[in-house]
């Protein structure tokens, strides 16, 4: 197997993996966690594929997109956070609660 | 299969498992604490990969200060709950 | 109901996925020759540096606006660019205090030393700005006021540094007859140089500062905000 195909169905994984996290969990924080799995597995991607050729130098454009993606993941986590603890000072909670279904209050 | 492929076997496996364990974990510190931990992982991936820009930017913004950042979110929400 | 479809939903768009990237075309040779050949004319010599910096200066200059405006957004959540006003850690024990004195001058030199390596050998200005960052984090965890002693237009004007220059630049260079965002044939590298220096240290202080703005306030019983006493 070679080393991209490696990295790449990785990656692959990595995103699934933080996708599923970020529906299924309710909690602010595990969904910000989930959303910086599914960015490094993109990044892992465009990085496999810089390096396909093994015969050459690694493809420097994809390195630079990468470099510029994890600096935009943090701002977005930081504000994700920002936001997230304000809404856990103003109203105390810290989980997108579902709507329950109920049949007399419709 | 050689030492490369070994290693590069051992490490995406260590990957998976990591950001498996750190999005399941019941405990949101020790949930944060993995998702450091996989962020150092990816460093060796980067670097697995030939990418040692990535490899730096990575270890210093991608596990450090963003795990800094969820640690103290962490401690105030907890905080807040009690 | 809808929780049953996640794994499913997400197993499928896996597979999807893994089609996808099987499917690729074969070996190309990408766009490194290209910009090997091109190193000369960028100023540096290390090709991620030439690309970031030069070749793709536009969206390096876009990820610097978009860092402001998450910097932007969170002093708004604040109301205020003072960030003295939050509470801050107490001061530290002793083995973080003297870790702290030991380290932070370390870490600046490792910033300059990875923002000079950047022009021709892994490093650069992000690097060298994450780095700052941390060292400025890890002052306000020591118990220092780190990034809040800056406030009201030196902390504005330190944030805009690195975007601000970039535009300068971009637009400087019109007023000699260039399109924009082209840079001159012969100082390029030192070009370079001045905006990775203004791209770190704006980058470091952002980074610290989102640090230290995320915290809320405390609020107390009147609801108005106080700092801490």
């Amino acid at each position: 197997m070679s080393q991209f195909l490696l990295y790449s169905l990785a990656s692959v994984a990595l995103f699934c993996i933080g996708l599923h996290g970020l529906i299924a969990h309710r909690h602010l924080l595990r969904k910000i966690v989930a959303m910086n799995v599914m960015a490094s597995g993109v990044f892992l991607l465009l990085v496999s594929i810089a390096r396909r050729n093994q015969d050459m130098v690694a493809d420097p454009v994809p390195h630079a997109m990468v470099l510029t993606g994890i600096v935009v993941a943090v701002s977005t986590t930081a504000f994700a956070l920002a936001l997230a603890r304000r809404i856990c000072l103003e109203t105390g909670r810290v989980s997108i609660e579902e709507e329950e279904e109920q049949g007399d209050t419709q | 299969m050689d030492f490369d492929q070994l290693l590069d076997l051992l490490l995406v496996t260590a990957l998976l498992g990591v950001a498996w364990k750190a999005l399941a974990s019941p405990d949101l510190f020790k949930a944060v604490v993995l998702f450091i931990a996989f962020g150092l992982l990816m460093s060796l991936a980067w670097i697995r990969l030939n990418a040692p820009d990535i490899a730096l930017a990575e270890a210093a913004i991608g596990a450090g200060l963003t795990g800094t950042l969820l640690l103290d979110a962490v401690r105030q929400m907890s905080v807040r709950q009690e | 109901m809808s929780r049953l479809l996640t794994a499913p939903m997400t197993f499928a768009i896996g597979v999807i996925l893994t089609v996808a990237v099987l499917d690729l075309p074969e070996i190309p040779a990408g766009l490194t020759p290209t910009v090997l050949a091109s190193m000369e004319m960028s100023g540096v010599g290390h090709p991620v540096t030439g690309v970031l910096l030069n070749f793709r200066g536009y969206d390096t200059w876009l990820e610097v606006g978009v860092l402001l405006l998450a910097m932007q957004a969170v002093l708004l959540l604040q109301r205020s660019y003072d960030l003295s006003l939050l509470p801050s850690d107490p001061p530290a024990n002793p083995v973080l205090s003297w870790f702290t004195h030991l380290l932070v001058p370390a870490m600046v030199l490792v910033a300059g030393y990875l923002l000079w390596m950047g022009t021709k050998a892994p490093g650069g200005a992000f690097q060298a700005g994450a780095i700052l960052g941390a060292a400025g984090v890890l002052l306000r965890l020591a118990g220092y006021r780190s990034v809040a002693v800056l406030r009201g237009v030196l902390m504005r004007a330190l944030l805009l540094m690195g975007f601000g220059l970039f535009l300068v630049v971009a637009v400087g260079v019109m007023a000699f007859g260039m399109q924009f965002f082209q840079y001159p044939g012969r100082p390029a590298g030192e070009i370079i140089f001045a905006l990775e220096i203004a791209i770190s240290v704006a980058t470091g202080l952002t980074l610290a500062a989102l640090f230290v703005g995320g915290r809320p306030a405390r609020r107390h019983a009147d609801g108005e905000r106080r700092g801490s006493h």
